[in-house]
C-alpha cells in the first residue's frame, strides 16, 4: 500500500494507549506482507520480523508506538451528558467543539459541548473553559446512555485525515502513526536492499502513559541496536525555533545522552552518503520517546531516534509533509543494509 | 436531504453563492418567480396578488473567519467574521476561500508551553490557518487577502434523531423555509433567503424594505443550553421540546396578538411548543420590524445546542415540529387570525 493511504488509514483508526487493538488490526494486514515472521506480545506490541542474509545475524529493533493520546469516562451526569478524564497529555483549550467517539457497548458519536456567545460573558470567553465543566454529549436520553456506556470506557477525537497543499497532511494521532508509516516505508524501502541484520519493526502500545509497549518489545527481542521512530516539534510562531524542526527538511536525527553515539554519527553518515535531507535534533536527555526505555532494556541496547517534523502535537490536527517520512524510512533502510558484525562489535568499544 | 447539504455548504456572511445555489435549485420547481437583490437576498414568490402578503424568511450566511494576511512560514492570518468564541477555533478543520482548500487551525503542542500557560485562551491574534504553503509567496499564490474561512464539518446523524453539525443556525430555517414555498397558501408568500445576519441583520433589513409584507415569519436557530451542570432556568430552550417561540430579543418584542396567535395555533394543532427563556441575543425580526412604518412580526426557532461552533446538534423532531407550526400559523394568518387591515384602519 502507498504509504499516504496507509498513513490516512491509521491515523483515522482507533488506537488510545491499552486499546490499539483496532489500529493494530490495520497494522498487521500491511505490515505482514513484509514479514517472514509476525507476533504479538503480552502487551499487544506487534512484532514484524525480517529476517537477514548474514551468518551471524545482528538484531535491529526499529520502534514507533501505534497508540494515541485520548479520553476515558469517569461519570455519567444527570441527563446523560459524561464526564471525562484524559489518557496521555491533553491540553483541554484544543478539544472545545471537537466531535468525538465514545467506545461503549457500541461505538457512538459524540460532541464536547461549546456554549455558544450569545450566553456567554466576554469574561467568560477571555478565560479557558475550567475543566470541570466539560462533558461530552451524546444528544440520547440518560437511560440509553447508561445502557450503553459505562465508566472507564475510553473516548477518541473523531478527525478524518486532510491533505492539504503539497505534500502536507494533518489529522489526530499523526503522531505516532506517521513513525508507523515510517516502519512501512522502511520495510518497503528494504525489499530492494540487501541486508545481513535481521530487522524486528514493532509498532508498540502504551507510549502515551510511560513508554511501556517498548519496554517489553525491547526485552523480549534482545536487539543489538534499537532506533525509536517518533515526531518531534516542527517550527511555527511562538516557539522557539531552536526547540523545533523544519518540515519537508527531512527527518531529524537526535544526538544526546539517549542515543548510541555511534548509531547516531551512522545515522547522519548513511543520510550524507545516500544524498537524504536531514536535520539535527539536541536531546539534552532521555527523550520523551521509546528510545528512553529501549536504551536501559536488559544490560544496555545501542538507541538512536529518527523523528518526523510534525506541528501541533497532540491536538486533533496534527500535521506534517508526507516527504518527511519517505525520507525517514529511506535513512532507516539503509542504515539496517549497513549494519554488519564488525559495527556491532564496535558499540561496546569506549577505547 | 436538503438540510444536510444546507449544513455542509461553506456560506461565511457576504459569501453565501453556494447556499443560495443549492436554494434556487431546490425551489426552481416550485416556483418561477425567483429574483435576487443588490445584497444576495433570495426571493422567491408564489400566489402574487393575494392577500394578505406574507414573508417567510430564514438568513443563509454562518459565522466564520476571514484571511487578512499570510506569515512569512506560509500560514494564514485570520480574523473573525460574525461572532465566534476563540475558544472554539483550536483544533479544527477549515475551508479556505471560493475553491475550498483544506486547513486546519494548530496550537501550541502541550509539551511547550510554560507552566500556566494552559491557564490562558488561544486568541485568535495568536491562531493561524495552516493550508500546508510552505512560504508567504506560495500562500499568495493560492489565497487572496480577504477570502473566506468556513468550518470544514460533515453533518450525521447523533444520538436519539438528533443531527451534528455546523451552521444549522440558520441553515435549519432556510430549509424549513423552503419546504413552506412548497406548500400552496391561500395568501401572497415570499419566502427570502437572507444575506449578512450574523454581522448585523443587514440583509433582513433591505429585504424587508423591497417586499414590504402585511406580515414576517423569521424561522431561525436559537440556543439550546439544557446541558450538564446547568439549571433549568438557564436552558433558554430544550432540545427535543418543539419549536421556540421568542417573546422578547435584543433587537424585537412580538405584538401580543401575534404570540397568542402562535401559542393558540400551536395548542389547537397539538404541536409541542417552547418559549424562548431568553431575553438577549437578536434576529432578523429586529430589522424587518422596523422597516417602512413597522412590519408585525414573529421569529420561531429550531433548538440548537453548541451554536456558532463547527459541532453543534439539533432534534429531526423540533425541526419537523417548527415546519409543522409555521404552517399552521400561515394557514391561521389567511384565515384572518391576524387582521391587518382593521390595524391599518384602527392607526389611520
Amino acid at each position: 500500500m502507498d504509504v499516504e493511504k496507509f498513513l490516512t488509514a491509521i491515523s483515522e483508526a482507533a488506537g488510545i494507549s491499552g486499546y490499539e487493538f483496532p489500529v493494530a488490526q490495520l497494522i498487521k494486514a500491511e505490515m505482514s506482507k513484509h514479514a517472514d515472521e509476525m507476533r504479538e506480545d503480552t502487551l499487544g506490541n506487534v512484532v514484524i520480523y525480517k529476517r537477514g542474509g548474514g551468518e551471524d545475524r545482528q538484531r535491529i529493533l526499529i520502534a514507533a508506538h501505534m497508540d494515541e493520546i485520548g479520553l476515558m469516562v469517569t461519570k455519567i451526569e444527570r441527563g446523560g451528558f459524561l464526564r471525562f478524564t484524559t489518557v496521555g497529555g491533553i491540553d483541554l483549550r484544543t478539544i472545545v467543539g471537537q466531535e468525538v467517539i465514545v467506545f461503549g457497548k457500541e461505538k457512538i458519536p459524540g460532541i464536547l459541548g461549546a456554549k455558544a456567545p450569545h450566553i456567554t460573558s466576554s469574561e467568560e470567553r477571555s478565560k479557558p473553559y475550567p475543566s470541570e465543566d466539560l462533558y461530552i454529549d451524546l444528544a440520547l436520553p440518560e437511560d440509553d446512555v447508561k445502557r450503553i456506556v459505562s465508566v472507564g470506557d475510553l473516548v477518541m477525537i473523531s478527525r478524518k485525515a486532510v491533505k492539504l497543499h503539497g505534500k502536507r497532511i494533518a489529522g489526530k494521532a499523526m503522531d505516532d502513526r506517521a513513525g508507523v508509516a515510517v516502519l512501512l516505508s522502511c520495510l518497503q524501502e528494504l525489499s530492494r536492499l540487501e541486508h545481513t541484520a535481521d530487522l524486528y519493526a514493532v509498532a508498540t502500545v502504551q507510549e502515551e502513559v510511560g513508554i511501556r509497549g517498548a519496554t517489553t518489545a525491547t526485552y523480549g527481542i534482545v536487539p543489538d541496536i534499537g532506533i525509536a521512530v517518533d515526531v518531534t516539534h516542527g517550527e511555527m510562531p511562538g516557539v522557539d525555533e531552536h526547540r523545533t524542526s523544519c518540515l519537508g527538511k527531512g527527518p531529524a536525527i537526535a544526538v544526546g545522552p539517549n542515543i548510541h553515539p555511534r548509531v547516531g554519527q551512522e545515522l547522519i553518515r548513511i543520510a550524507k552518503e545516500y544524498n537524504i535531507p536531514h536535520q539535527l535534533e539536541a536531546a539534552p536527555g532521555p527523550t520523551g520517546t521509546d528510545a528512553r526505555a529501549i536504551q536501559v532494556s536488559r544490560d544496555g541496547i545501542a538507541t538512536g531516534l529518527v523523528s518526523v517534523p510534525l506541528r501541533y502535537m497532540h491536538t486533533s490536527v496534527e500535521l506534517l509533509d508526507l516527504e518527511d517520512i519517505k525520507m525517514a524510512g529511506r535513512l532507516l533502510a539503509y542504515f539496517v543494509a549497513a549494519v554488519n558484525r564488525e559495527f556491532v562489535e564496535e558499540l561496546k568499544c569506549y577505547c | 436531504m436538503l438540510l444536510l447539504k444546507l449544513s455542509e455548504a461553506d456560506g461565511v456572511s457576504g459569501n453565501e453563492g453556494k447556499v443560495r445555489a443549492l436554494l434556487k435549485e431546490e425551489l426552481a420547481s416550485a416556483t418561477d418567480d425567483i429574483w435576487t437583490d443588490t445584497l444576495g437576498n433570495l426571493f422567491a414568490r408564489k400566489g402574487k396578488g393575494k392577500k394578505p402578503r406574507v414573508m417567510v424568511a430564514a438568513h443563509m450566511d454562518e459565522v466564520g473567519l476571514m484571511v487578512v494576511g499570510y506569515e512569512k512560514s506560509g500560514l494564514l492570518k485570520v480574523t473573525k467574521v460574525g461572532s465566534v468564541d476563540d475558544r472554539v477555533l483550536v483544533s479544527k478543520p477549515v475551508l479556505v476561500g471560493e475553491k475550498c482548500l483544506p486547513g486546519v487551525i494548530g496550537a501550541k503542542a502541550i509539551h511547550l508551553q510554560k507552566p500556566g500557560e494552559r491557564r490562558n485562551i488561544l486568541e485568535i491574534e495568536n491562531l493561524y490557518v495552516d493550508i500546508g504553503a510552505t512560504s508567504k509567496e506560495e500562500a499568495a499564490e493560492l489565497v487572496n487577502i480577504g477570502d473566506y474561512v468556513a468550518f470544514a464539518a460533515k453533518p450525521h446523524e447523533i444520538g436519539n434523531n438528533c443531527l451534528a453539525g455546523k451552521a444549522f443556525d440558520d441553515r435549519a430555517g432556510c430549509a424549513v423555509v423552503a419546504e413552506l414555498l412548497k406548500e400552496d397558501f391561500p395568501l401572497e408568500l415570499t419566502a427570502v433567503f437572507m444575506v449578512q445576519e450574523e454581522v448585523g441583520l443587514r440583509g433582513s433589513l433591505v429585504a424587508a424594505h423591497a417586499v414590504h409584507p402585511d406580515f414576517a415569519l423569521v424561522i431561525e436557530g436559537t440556543t439550546a443550553n439544557d446541558v450538564a451542570g446547568v439549571k433549568d432556568t438557564g436552558y433558554v430552550t430544550k432540545l427535543g421540546c418543539g419549536p421556540a417561540i421568542t417573546i422578547m430579543d435584543s433587537s424585537f418584542i412580538t405584538q401580543k396578538k401575534v404570540l397568542n396567535l402562535l401559542v393558540n395555533t400551536a395548542e389547537k394543532h397539538g404541536i409541542p411548543y417552547q418559549i424562548r427563556q431568553l431575553t438577549t441575543a437578536g434576529t432578523d425580526a429586529g430589522a424587518i420590524s422596523r422597516a417602512h412604518e413597522g412590519i408585525p412580526a414573529a421569529v420561531l426557532s429550531v433548538p440548537c445546542r453548541y451554536i456558532h461552533s463547527p459541532a453543534s446538534i439539533i432534534n429531526l423532531d423540533d425541526y419537523k415540529n417548527t415546519l409543522r407550526l409555521a404552517k399552521a400559523f400561515l394557514v391561521a394568518i389567511a384565515e384572518g387570525g391576524l387582521s391587518f387591515e382593521e390595524t391599518a384602519e384602527k392607526i389611520k
